[in-house]
């Protein structure tokens, strides 16, 4: 594949913005429009973007973690946060809400639902992550003489 | 629990392990011990612990005379396997692990006989089958041994899985899982004669009866303390107390009776005749137990009020006998390193505690007065005698099983005392000539738990635990008041013992004969060949439906699934009044661009010669769904759509790069009218379902309710999350399992397969 300057430039931009996008998309998805699944997405294609500039080894430089201890991160997370309530004898997956009277943000409400997004939004990363591991290339040397991708000649 | 911290803390103990894991069972038995006096006046301990209460699954736990006895079985006898199994692995390696099992699975016994929910019971039920496979393939790396081990789970993890169900349905039945409940006020109606037949297959196969029972003898290759406790006071005793839990309550329901009285009387018989057979020690013990269990199955399965303390009786004195006779043969076998009486020598000095202990305790199985034994028989003769005509049948059959006991006893005595008196005709050279210097005799420390046990056997003889036995069988049946004596004067009952003592002391004198008439006429299709043959069967049924189920051809597994979706809710559509009528056909101005882009979409899809065109134009019927959702108002959904579309182009490329570039050439016009039908039938079946589900609401909506719910309750104003992050959480936590699961799966497949090109090609 070839490294197209354009579009390498433009993801260093904008791979940051969608990624924050994702994780504010996750916060305010219990208000407005969003939540665990699309925030996961979003991230996912952020990846894929970085993915289809800049190849494998970038993706796998962006994120420290192994994607199967991502996915088992989320999952872990969700599969907790559901149990929590039967601890204290409430029903399973109960909803806590936790108020916050924080000083430059004011009055923040923060129910436990947002852990258990959060672990929906780490499964969908986790997931991006391993599909890249398994079916992208493995190490740049493949990249280069490759008969691979034809992708942005349209 | 401490069983599991043995395991993981196994290592360092090392051979002490077995010190520390006989802990358990034998504070279990001080703590039996101590409550004993309460119990025993008929006062019962309950404790309950809620466990899942939304679906009212609690933990109850009962103490009465009943339990007491169980209690006192297994940890008592547990505790004496563990300081007998200390003498017998010294340092092995696997000592640790096979302490931890033990002291789990006398967990799981003890568990079994507390509780009071049938559910409960269950779980310990299975995990005594699961510990015991683990013990039963101890030696991982003998093959006899982990097919005996997989024959037990299969066999009694089957049974126990046919016994939930029998449990099911007594459960919904009579409302309530508490077995304390449910005896005191049995359940009545026509699914309890069945469910009962149910739970009586788990009891059969846990307690190997016929023709349940060859898993038992197989089981042999476990350890010989592993044998001993197994065989005398858990595992196969669980479903004995099962059918003596229920029979007082159950007995006359349905098939019961005559089931569980044939049952164990087939069993006790060809399970005597069996031990007629072996030449290995523990091979007679073995069927000697599975000849046991069936008189025990046939005294409590009867339920009345003698019979289950007769059984009461027997259930101790078994115990007792059994785990010393399997003791002092893994004292042989350890020692002589071998437990077949044709090799084995005459043991001689510093012997005699051993031979005294296994000839007390066969005598006991032999039911020689004035033993334990003896009693548990002579009550139980006793029982039978003053029973109905029905009863003597069954009291012909005792007598017969217990005159071959009798026979396998002296047998074992026999090969004790002069093997070469069973031995038959010496193989090759000559056995008896073999030094008996040679074997050394075993350490006191070593003999003693069986020792105890055989005191035990003598004490109980003299003096019977008529109060114990007395108040366990009135917690099992209260109409019961029955007293066990050594000596009830000159009556038929005695006389018949004695009987049984005299045939079967005939029996063993021609047992030339009969060894004969066995090789003769022993059946050649034992239970184990029946076994065999159905895990092959088994085994095939799933390869032929293998093979139909999975071709492994894509257009056909996808053909199948679009004509099933669309033959099955069509024709249900079509028989009934479906017909809503032709919606509004263009409800916004907005919607003509949006579907114009779908259908150009999806047409030019199907007629692309690229693959990766065709998944470009796949996508853009996909960012034309977003946009629908959008003019509709669901700003969630199309922000979702468009990213998964986004995303899945991404995939698409990922796997069509290593596809050709074009479709392969078209197939033949005439293979391809098929593919049409299916296609358009799916079409049709679509539409007509989108245009009968939009017009078939009759009931308000539920979503009414989650947008009412979504901020009080939910604490969020975007009711799809709320819906999915609480209203229907467990459903989202489900799928993301599902997905995690799909995505290890596929990543792994993914990777085999390019490892695989990679080794073959050299190209990754």
């Amino acid at each position: 594949m070839r490294r197209s300057l354009i579009l390498d430039s433009t993801i260093r931009f904008v791979f940051d913005s969608v990624v924050v996008f994702s994780v504010y998309l996750l916060f305010a998805g219990h208000n407005q429009p969003g939540g665990g699944f699309v925030g996961g997405l979003l991230a996912g294609v952020a990846l894929a973007l970085r993915y289809v500039a800049q190849g494998n080894s970038a993706v796998r430089a962006t994120i420290a973690i192994r994607p199967r201890t991502v996915l088992s991160l989320g999952l872990g997370l969700a599969a907790t946060t559901a149990i929590i309530p039967l601890l204290f004898g409430d029903a399973l997956l109960d909803n806590a809400m936790l108020q916050l009277d924080l000083p430059a943000l004011g009055l923040v409400k923060v129910p436990s639902a947002i852990a258990f997004d959060s672990g929906v939004y780490l499964v969908v990363v986790g997931l991006v992550l391993m599909v890249f591991e398994a079916l992208g290339d493995d190490d740049p040397a493949a990249l280069d003489g490759a008969p691979d991708i034809k992708v942005p000649r349209l | 629990m401490l069983g599991t911290a043995i395991l993981v803390a196994g290592r360092r103990l090392g051979p002490r392990a077995l010190l520390v894991g006989g802990v358990a069972p034998l504070a279990a038995t001080a703590w039996a011990v101590w409550n004993a006096a309460d119990v025993l006046n008929g006062r019962t301990i309950t404790s309950r612990v809620s466990w899942v209460p939304g679906l009212g699954l609690e933990v109850d736990l009962r103490f009465d005379a009943f339990t007491l006895l169980m209690v006192g079985l297994v940890s008592g006898i547990g505790t004496l396997v563990f300081a007998y199994g200390w003498r017998y692995f010294g340092d092995g390696v696997r000592v640790t692990r096979l302490a931890g099992l033990l002291t789990l699975f006398a967990g799981a016994m003890l568990g079994l006989v507390l509780a009071d929910n049938l559910l409960v019971l269950f779980i310990f039920w299975e995990l005594t089958s699961l510990t015991s496979y683990l013990l039963i393939g101890n030696d991982d790396h003998d093959e006899r041994a982990r097919a005996s081990a997989l024959q037990a789970l299969l066999i009694t993890g089957l049974g126990g899985l046919v016994m939930l169900a029998g449990f099911v349905i007594i459960g919904q039945q009579a409302g309530t899982y508490q077995i304390t409940a449910l005896l005191a006020d049995p359940p009545t109606g026509g699914p309890m004669a069945t469910a009962l037949v149910l739970v009586l297959i788990g009891a059969f196969t846990k307690s190997a009866q016929y023709p349940f029972h060859s898993w038992l003898p197989k089981a042999m290759v476990a350890p010989t303390p592993v044998s001993a406790y197994l065989h005398s006071a858990a595992m196969v005793k669980a479903g004995v107390y099962v059918v003596a839990l229920f029979a007082p309550a159950f007995a006359s329901v349905g098939i019961w009776r005559p089931l569980v009285v044939t049952v164990g009387l087939v069993t006790m018989l060809s399970g005597g005749l069996r031990a007629l057979r072996p030449y290995d020690l523990k091979q007679i013990l073995a069927f000697g137990t599975v000849s046991q269990l069936g008189f025990l199955m046939v005294l409590f399965g009867l339920g009345r009020p003698d019979a289950t303390a007769a059984g009461c009786a027997l259930l101790i004195s078994h115990g007792a006998f059994k785990a010393a006779l399997f003791m002092v043969v893994g004292i042989i076998d350890h020692q002589a390193h071998t437990r077949d009486v044709r090799r084995l020598p005459l043991l001689g000095v510093g012997w005699t505690t051993t031979k005294v202990v296994g000839v007390v305790s066969a005598a006991s199985m032999a039911a020689v007065p004035p033993l334990a034994g003896f009693v548990a028989k002579d009550s139980a003769y006793e029982a039978l005698l003053h029973g109905g005509a029905g009863d003597r049948w069954v009291l012909v059959g005792i007598v017969a099983g217990s005159v071959l006991t009798v026979a396998y006893s002296l047998r074992i005595m026999a090969g004790l005392l002069r093997p070469s008196l069973v031995a038959g005709e010496p193989s090759g050279k000559d056995a008896s000539k073999r030094d008996a210097h040679s074997v050394l005799p075993p350490s006191p420390w070593f003999v003693l738990p069986a020792a105890l046990l055989a005191m035990v056997t003598v004490v109980l003889g003299v003096l019977p635990a008529g109060r114990l036995v007395r108040e366990a069988a009135a917690v099992l049946d209260p109409r019961s008041d029955s007293y066990l004596k050594l000596w009830h004067g000159f009556t038929t009952a005695l006389a018949l013992s004695m009987v049984t003592l005299f045939a079967g002391l005939v029996l063993f004198l021609i047992r030339r004969r009969v060894e004969r008439a066995q090789a003769r006429f022993a059946p050649r299709y034992s239970a184990d060949h029946g076994y065999n043959d159905s895990v092959r069967g088994v085994l095939r049924t799933a390869e032929v439906v293998t093979g139909i189920a999975q071709p492994g051809s894509l257009p056909v597994y996808a053909a199948v699934i679009l004509v099933t979706a669309a033959v099955v809710p069509l024709s249900g559509l079509v028989l009934g009044p479906f017909w809503p009528g032709w919606p509004d056909l263009v409800g916004a101005s907005a919607y003509i661009p949006v579907a114009a882009l779908l259908i150009g979409g999806a047409v030019a899809a199907t007629i692309a010669t690229r693959r990766f065109t065709a998944a470009l134009l796949l996508g853009s019927v996909g960012y034309g769904m977003a946009l629908l959702f959008i003019v509709h108002g669901a700003p969630d959904l199309a922000l979702t759509q468009f990213a998964i579309e986004t995303l899945s182009i991404v995939l698409f490329l990922l796997v069509l790069r290593r596809l050709p570039d074009h479709f392969e050439r078209r197939a033949p016009a005439i293979s391809q009218v098929p593919r049409l039908l299916v296609s358009a039938a799916f079409g049709v079946f679509v539409l007509i379902m989108g245009l009968a589900s939009a017009g078939a609401r009759r009931m308000p909506p539920v979503s009414d309710a989650m947008v009412e719910d979504a901020l009080p309750k939910g604490g969020g104003r975007n009711v799809v999350n709320v819906i999915l992050v609480d209203i229907r959480g467990l459903d989202t936590l489900g799928e993301i399992t599902v997905l995690v699961v799909a995505g290890l799966g596929a990543t792994a497949l993914a990777r085999a397969a390019r490892r695989q090109s990679a080794s073959d090609t050299g190209v990754s």
